[in-house]
């Protein structure tokens, strides 16, 4: 870095009304907007909870053992995030790398364990088309997914630039925000897991729903 | 993204380079400036302006007598949905938008908004969403299931075609303009106001617009989760709105009003920003009950959200449902009342000179309370049975946004035309354009009020001829091509403006807050220096320091004056360098949208787009090396 491109950027860090940089705050607002987003999907699943006529119902197709071992996985991959930022700051290079490389492998595996469960359910007839479950599940769970997979592209292109020498102690900031996000992902999928899978997984036939029999 | 900046800086392969020139139609593509970008939002939303007009008039064309087939009934469909769509979204949503770009950096004291390439991504997301949507026009399939799209008039089974589809994905594709653009003011307002001016200090506009980015950034992802799912459902086959897969219609109601409602404050709050500047400029006395005016526009931003249903009234929640939110909305009119009397109580006394701008906010103030009033009318339920979907609704909502929104957009161009343009526009065309639009305005909505009453539903096609309609729909009529004759004096008046080069000085309105203490247009870099700011209105009272000792009026001339610009050495300002890359990303998009409806090609065409300006953007540094060694 020459000095004069770090007393622009410096520049722009320091000379603000509050003390906190714009880019942290964009995050803090995007969030927040995003927070509307997932919201109303959640409720739209909620709403909609034990309304479909026909199954497969979620007692028919959630697996709650598997979709733990995936939850386990992303929220593990939290810690990475903090640990990965905390080597950063320390300019621990090598830790920092790692870190954020096991980060990144236990994105790829929550997104492994999504395909996985999304073909399985398409396999036993589960899909958007077949039922209020299936359009408010797939919807969710899959813009869900794609956040995470923005994520994963993010913190690629982070760790690229670690490997790069560009991403130092110094531009901290940088990570930090992809970990704001990757938390945020981290936090709604809690709120997916517990009123998505664990309090619907035994929702059987609906009043006023047909009988569904694998395999029709 | 991140940006990192080194000299090991990896940066995709440019096809265009940088662009670099400081005029012509690339810089234009290319620019950051807040200044050109407000100018643009300003220009293209004039257009829609004008086109959502002609789909008013011939709609009125048609209304204008009884059993009259001028125009078919699937195009009239057609005309009120895209006439309501366009004003709401490509008109005054983005004609506020031009407003807070040119003025929100200009009236904190700031260079630039903070993330000037974000705010070249608004701009082009915005245009390309509402070319997007009006393309429609052109494979006549326009969309034609009302400004709200309530399912299943908007459902593929009983709507096919890709009318509605145009509709919904515009909007979403509009929806990333408006929350980019808000997210962008909110870190604006926060982070980057000179020093000294502290919340309390803001201008009453920029407070307005920044409850009004919240609001966006808050309200704006709801309709994009409504227009998710009804993408999905005609043309996924999903089941969110289908009840014969047990969804329900009602549902859609309720999301689209949960964003429905805070944008109707979305469409008013930056009206009453500015007519609150030009209240207290052209009254010569301070703005009255500040504290008052910004807190009445807080609590109207959060009680927004608690109103929705009272557009459902008639749908059947029951009865402990339709009193509490007669309770709510009726609530909320408190602090809109509160904000007209401070109007009032800001003109008592005062030394009025009567501007076009004065005259318009003041237009504003009585043709908004009207219908705010017939708003207050239909909060109570029981009242509001009888008038649901009559034109005693479409009276009521144009008083509040063709008399509210639109007479104070009109108000703040005549205010702030001399700071945008540098030049004056002529003021007896300007208290002419405002008479007679005032004319026209209540001969076309006024009459409204009883027909509604009298029974006429809103977006019939036509009406027998024993009704007794006839009269109050000519007058009606007339009063559309009034306001038409009103909106060409407008432009004359700008054609004139651009002729006679009448040249407006940095202050001409001898106004209260610091955009107006620089050159009319402001120099590219804003201020020489970043002022300090020891009041509200500083620039009023730096001018006039005797008022704050106590006198009641200013005794003597300025104390100070508009700086001089013309030998400032440039080279000491930094500004971010120009980029293409939030054009690409706004090509992108509207064409990926464009592909849900025709081809997946051409989603995976605009993703690319998408993903390569997005990767372009995060690795090109803000200036380029060289350009800061001058």
């Amino acid at each position: 870095m020459s000095n004069q491109d770090v007393t622009i950027q410096h520049g722009e860090e320091i000379k603000n009304s509050t003390g906190v940089s714009n880019k942290k705050l964009l995050m803090w607002a995007f969030l927040g907007s995003d927070v509307m987003f997932f919201g109303t999907f959640i409720g739209t699943f909620m709403a909609y909870r034990n309304k479909s006529l026909n199954g497969p119902y979620p007692s028919d197709t959630l697996d709650i053992p598997i979709t733990s071992i995936s939850t386990f996985v992303l929220l593990m991959s939290s810690l990475g995030v903090v640990l990965a930022l905390h080597y950063l700051k320390e300019s621990k290079m090598v830790l920092a790398k790692l870190w954020l490389i096991l980060v990144i492998i236990m994105g790829m595996i929550f997104m492994g364990f999504q395909v996985y469960e999304f073909s399985h359910f398409a396999h036993i007839g589960m899909t958007p088309q077949a039922n209020l479950f299936g359009s408010t599940f797939f919807t969710l769970t899959s813009l869900h997914g794609a956040h995470v997979s923005l994520g994963i592209i993010w913190l690629i292109f982070l760790l690229y630039n670690e490997y790069k020498g560009n991403l130092t102690s110094e531009n901290a900031i940088d990570l930090e925000l992809a970990g704001l996000y990757w938390h945020f992902v981290d936090i709604v999928w809690i709120i997916i897991f517990a009123l998505l899978y664990l309090i619907t997984a035994g929702d059987g036939v609906p009043p006023g729903g047909l009988p569904w029999i694998a395999g029709q | 993204m991140s940006s990192i900046i080194g000299p090991k800086q990896f940066q995709i392969p440019r096809i265009f380079p940088r662009p670099m020139s400081h005029s012509g139609i690339w810089y234009w593509l290319g620019t950051v400036d807040h200044k050109k970008i407000g100018t643009m939002y300003g220009i293209v939303s004039f257009f829609w302006f004008i086109m959502g007009g002609i789909e008013a008039l011939l709609i009125r064309v048609q209304l204008s007598q009884a059993e009259n087939d001028i125009i078919s009934p699937e195009l009239y469909n057609q005309l009120f949905t895209m006439h309501g769509t366009t004003m709401v979204f490509l008109v005054v949503m983005p004609l506020s938008a031009a407003f807070f770009n040119w003025l929100i950096p200009l009236q904190i004291g700031a260079r630039d908004v903070a993330f000037p390439r974000l705010n070249a991504l608004s701009l082009w997301v915005f245009i390309f969403g509402s070319i997007l949507m009006n393309i429609s026009w052109l494979t006549g399939e326009a969309p034609n299931g009302g400004w709200f799209g309530y399912p299943p008039n908007s459902t593929i089974q009983f709507n096919p075609g890709n009318g509605m589809t145009f509709w919904v994905l515009g909007l979403n594709v509009l929806g990333v303009a408006s929350i980019a653009a808000g997210l962008n003011f909110i870190v604006t307002i926060i982070n980057m106001r000179a020093p000294g001016m502290t919340l309390m200090r803001m201008p009453v506009f920029t407070w307005m617009t920044f409850i009004t980015s919240i609001l966006i950034v808050l309200a704006l992802p709801i309709l994009g989760v409504a227009g998710i799912q009804m993408t999905g459902d005609r043309v996924y086959g999903t089941n969110f709105f289908n009840s014969e897969a047990g969804g329900d219609p009602i549902f859609w109601q309720h999301i689209f009003w949960l964003f429905g409602h805070p944008e109707v404050y979305i469409l008013i709050l930056p009206a009453m920003g500015i007519v609150s500047e030009i209240l207290p400029t052209f009254a010569r006395k301070p703005l009255f009950g500040y504290t008052f005016i910004v807190f009445s526009g807080i609590i109207i931003g959060f009680m927004g959200w608690f109103v929705w249903s009272h557009h459902m009234f008639t749908v059947g929640l029951g009865p402990a449902a339709n009193t509490a939110f007669t309770l709510s909305t009726m609530l909320i009119a408190i602090p809109t009342g509160v904000k007209i009397f401070n109007w009032l109580a800001t003109l008592w006394g005062g030394s009025i000179k009567f501007t076009t701008a004065m005259l318009f906010s003041i237009g504003f103030i009585a043709m908004f309370t009207i219908g705010g009033l017939s708003g207050v009318t239909h909060a109570v339920s029981p009242s509001d049975a009888q008038q649901q979907d009559t034109y005693y609704v479409v009276a009521h909502f144009h008083y509040v946004l063709f008399g509210g929104s639109i007479f104070a957009i009109f108000g703040g161009l005549y205010f702030w035309w001399p700071k945008f343009t540098g030049y004056m526009l002529n003021e007896r065309l300007g208290i002419l354009n405002f008479i007679i639009m005032l004319i026209g305005f209540n001969l076309q909505f006024a009459p409204m009020h009883w027909l509604g009453l009298d029974g006429m539903p809103r977006r019939i096609y036509t009406y027998a001829e024993n009704m007794g309609w006839e009269l109050s729909n000519l007058a009606a009529t007339i009063g559309g091509f009034l306001i038409a004759f009103s909106v060409l004096i407008f432009m004359v008046n700008v054609f004139i403006s651009r002729i006679n080069k009448k040249l407006a000085s940095g202050d001409p309105w001898d106004a209260r807050t610091l955009e107006w203490s620089i050159s009319s247009p402001p120099p590219h870099y804003n201020f020489v220096e970043i002022p300090k700011v020891e009041h509200i209105d500083d620039w009023w009272y730096k001018k006039y320091p005797e008022l704050l000792e106590g006198s009641p009026k200013q005794t003597k001339s300025p104390k100070v004056t508009v700086e001089d610009t013309s030998n400032v050495d440039e080279s000491k300002i930094h500004l971010p360098d120009l980029s293409y890359y939030p054009l690409f990303v706004g090509v992108g998009l509207s064409i990926a949208a464009l592909g849900v409806i025709y081809s997946y090609a051409l989603v995976t065409i605009g993703l690319i787009l998408v993903f390569w300006g997005c990767i372009g953007w995060s690795t090109e540094p803000v200036n380029e090396p060289h350009e800061k060694h001058h």
